[in-house]
Parts: C-alpha cells; structure tokens; sequence
C-alpha cells in the first residue's frame, strides 16, 4: 500500500476512534445512570458536550505551557493510536506498527499525562497540583505491574512487536495471552483499572475531593481538545489490550466487540466500589498486582 | 466604629441609560462582534445550531448560596435526574454555562458569584431560584442580604417560590433552553454593554471590594 493512501487511512481512523470514544463515553454515563436508578443522557450527549464546548468563547490567559499541555495529551492518543494494528491482515486499518512498537507504546501511553502535568502546573489552580501529583504517584505505582506484563509478553514471544505477538496468538481461544500467560493478564488488567481512572482509582479527578483536578482551569476549545484526547486514548488502550490478551481481531466487528468487552471491565468495577486514597491505591498496586506481574514473567522463563 | 447594623441596603433601581431591551437580540449576537464577524455567510443559521449545542449542554456550577442549595441536588439523583436533559454539575467556573442563585444572597457571598460570574467562558446564564432573588422574600429586611438579584447580575430566568420544588426547577431550565435555542438568554450581553452601571450597583453594597473590577 502507498505511503500516501496508507496516511490518509490512518487520518481517517483517526476520527473514527475519536467518535467511538465519544460513544463509548456516552455508552458509559448512560451505563452508570442506569445502575444508579436514573435515565441518564442520551448516548450521543458526547458529542454535543463537545460541540458546546468548541463553541464556547475564551478568555484566559496564562503561561504557554498551559495551552500547549492538550495539545500533548491529543497527540499522545492520537500517536499512541497510530502505532497499535486495530485489525490485522487489512493493511488499512493495522496503522504503523513495526518491530520494536510496544516499547514507544510503553512511554506514549504516560506521555499524555505528563504534558498535561505540565500544562496544569501553569494555569495555577490548588487543585491542578495536587491532582496531577496523586495522579503522577498513582501511575508511577500502576506502571510496575503493567510493564512486568509487557516483559512477560516479550520475554514469551521473542520479540517487541506488537504484530509479533498477534501472531503467537492465533489458532484458538486457548492460544490467546489471557490464558497462556494468566498472570500477565492478571498484572496487566489490574493495571489498566489504574490507568482507566474509574472508580476504586479515580483519585486524580476525585470528585467532592479535588472537584475536577487538573483541568480546572481548561475551557472552551482547549477542554475540546483534551475531551477528545481522552477519547482516543480509550481506544487506543483498550485496542492495545485486545493486541496483547485477546488474540487481535480479524474483522471490525471482532474488534468492536472485544473492545467493548475489555473496557466495560473497569466500568462495572467502577461501578460498584468506592474511591481509594492516594497511599491506599499506591501500596494495592505494589502489592498483589506486582506480585502477579513478577510471577508472570518467572512463568516465561520458566517455561 | 459604627457596628450598627443597616437596615436597607442603598440600590439603584432606575434602568441604565441606553440599555438595550434585556431580551431578544437576535440569534448569534454578541458584543464586540467585528465587521468581519458579522459579515460572515450564513451567520444566522450557524449560531443557530450553536445555539441548540449549547442549549442542550447546561454545565451547572455547582454553587449554593442559600436554602435553595438543596433542591439541587435531588435533581443529580434518580428521582429528577436532570443528567437526562444533558445537563450536569461542574465544579469550576471555567467549565460552567449556567449559575444557579439559590435563594437568598448575602452581600458576602454575592462577591464570590461576582467573581465567579465573571470567570465564566462567555455565553453564560444566570438563573434567580426563589422569591429572595426576586424581591428579598423573606429576608426582605435583613441588613447582609441584597433584595433584586438583576441589580448586580443580569438574570436570565426567575424561578419563583419558597421554596420551588425541584419540578419546578426542571420547569425552569426547560424553558431556559427554549430561550436559548430561540436566542433571547442574552443576559451576558446585557451585563457587559451595561458593565458601569452593574459595577456602580455592586459597588454600592460590597464594602470591602478588595478585587480587580473584572476577573476572567
């Protein structure tokens, strides 16, 4: 496929995961209104919130920093997305994986927060701070399992491609990572509870703590582009965990479900339990999850 | 050190001059629109859709100033979840359309939503909840309480009663995003072409006005 074709798809997939992000999120708050007794919003409430919010007028100043701190969190999606094969065996839809990616995947995924570590230091709110530092200490803490499970995985495929380890996957339920590196799986679902922020860890917006935490300060098309940041990285992830766990997907519609399947994992977990404290999330993640992750990757060697 | 309490508050009640009619506009108005802004093709039907974005995309700043705080808050439950209108609470100015004055407002607190107000992104609302934002109720008398909300702040939408049950409420932001799809909620115009007149009226009652004259 020419590299121009191959852009323009990718461009294209682009905007298609932002707009399944914005429905999962809508699928979500109707998910979690449903579970509280109430109707909730529409599933499409999303994309209006976001269309308001594009159409909002600003009128903030602050450091540069500031305004260059969505553009990091968008870019770490979207550059995270870039480089995970959504479906494979379409060239189309398998992005710009190559040998080595999940390595860069490891650093994109945290990329975001840390520019956004950056951009909420600047715009000088007390609860930009310490949001970003519960949230920098949570994901220090949640980091240890989940790159225990990717050494598993590469340690047991060879190699730190992501398409390399699609590959070892195939040839039956039976084959896929969940159940030939248990373990892994374990550490690395317990980690994705961390990075999804939903309830027994969403210390980082902490509502009735910190109310909204490090976007206090972020308005109008600034808070359009970290929304739709956030979108993408949903679906990045959770594409990443169907890649390494669930065997990849041979069709659009494989991968659509065992998306939706992968991230309603940590929202029915969210739904039912309350908020962590900061210490009490840090030490749970260095406790059992890295255990699991370290006998993960001794079941590789092992082996 | 006169600790006497007063027993009116000094307000303005005559009408700025010049002020435009605190009402219809016409779709997409905004003040300091330039030329070039208002020459643009299809702005009116452009601003309608805008309109019905935001219409239908309320964020509430989560703010209680009187008695009234607590019908808001049966609105987020299960019994008259207002999620369903596309409506939801944020705690932070920036990120908030409409400002709830929930009943009475001491000259204290009125400095607070002063500020607040202000740091709204700009097309905002300002809903009066309760006959004390209307004409005092019953703290008409009171020394620390202002009497008529739309002296400091330009009101959008009263909803009247002591208090207004939260259907009421429901009633309300109904009929404030018919105003907004409509394009007559254009209180914040109103607040900025009429900027001296409120500050002048703000400035009557806060004493200790300690902060700049616009915060954004």
């Amino acid at each position: 496929m020419p590299l121009g074709i191959k852009i323009a798809w990718s461009f294209l997939g682009v905007l298609v995961a932002i707009a399944y992000g914005l429905v999962i999120a809508g699928i979500i708050r109707k998910v979690m209104a449903r579970i509280q007794g109430r109707i909730g919003p529409p599933v499409w409430q999303q994309f209006i919130d976001l269309g308001k919010v594009i159409f909002q007028r600003t009128a903030t100043r602050h450091g540069w920093m500031f305004y260059l701190a969505p553009i990091f969190r968008a870019g770490g999606g979207i550059g995270l997305y870039l480089l995970i094969p959504v479906v494979i065996g379409v060239p189309a839809l398998s992005n710009f994986s190559f040998n080595g990616d999940l390595l860069l995947v490891m650093y994109f995924i945290f990329f975001g927060s840390l520019g956004m570590a950056l951009g909420a230091a600047d715009s000088g709110h007390p609860h930009s701070p310490i949001g970003i530092s519960r949230g920098l200490s949570q994901m220090t803490a949640y980091e240890l399992p989940f790159a225990l499970a990717m050494v598993a995985l590469a340690a047991q495929v060879h190699s730190f491609s992501i398409h390399d380890i699609i590959m070892a996957q195939q040839g039956g339920i039976l084959h896929w990572n969940l159940f030939a590196n248990p373990l892994a799986a374990i550490a690395a679902f317990i980690a994705f509870l961390g990075m999804n922020m939903y309830a027994p860890f969403n210390i980082v917006g902490a509502p009735q703590e910190i109310p909204v935490g490090p976007p206090t300060e972020y308005n109008s098309i600034f808070l359009s582009l970290m929304m739709s940041g956030r979108a993408i990285l949903a679906v990045a992830k959770i594409v990443l965990y169907m890649d390494l766990f669930l065997g990849g997907a041979h069709s659009i519609l494989a991968a659509f479900v065992k998306t939706i399947i992968i991230y309603f994992w940590s929202v029915f977990v969210g739904a039912v339990f309350p908020r962590f404290r900061t210490e009490q999330a840090v030490r749970f993640f260095l406790g059992w999850p890295t255990v699991a992750g370290i006998a993960g990757v001794l079941l590789v060697l092992i082996r | 050190m006169d600790n006497k309490p007063k027993s009116t508050l000094p307000v303005l009640v005559e009408p700025p001059k010049g002020a435009q009619p605190h009402g219809p506009l016409g779709h997409g108005y905004f003040l300091g629109e330039t030329k070039r802004q208002q020459a643009l093709p299809m702005r009116e039907s452009l601003a309608k859709i805008k309109n019905w974005f935001r219409a239908n995309s309320l964020w509430v700043m989560a703010y209680g100033t009187g008695c009234g705080g607590i019908e808001l808050r049966p609105l987020t439950t299960a019994r008259f979840d207002f999620e369903r209108f596309g409506m939801a609470m944020r705690p932070t100015p920036r990120q908030s359309n409409v400002i709830i004055i929930s009943g009475y407002l001491a000259v204290k607190s009125l400095k607070r939503v002063i500020r607040a107000y202000e740091q709204m992104p700009s097309p905002k609302w300002v809903v009066g909840l309760g006959s004390c934002t209307i004409n005092g109720g019953m703290y008409w008398d009171s020394y620390n309480t202002i009497n008529r909300l739309d002296l400091y702040v330009p009101v959008d939408i009263y909803i009247a009663g002591c208090m207004p049950r939260p259907e009421a409420l429901l009633a309300g932001f109904g009929e404030l995003m018919k105003m907004i799809k409509r394009g007559e909620a254009n209180g914040w115009n109103h607040y900025l072409e009429n900027f001296d007149w409120y500050k002048e009226n703000q400035k009557k009652v806060i004493n200790d006005w300690n902060m700049p004259d616009y915060n954004w």
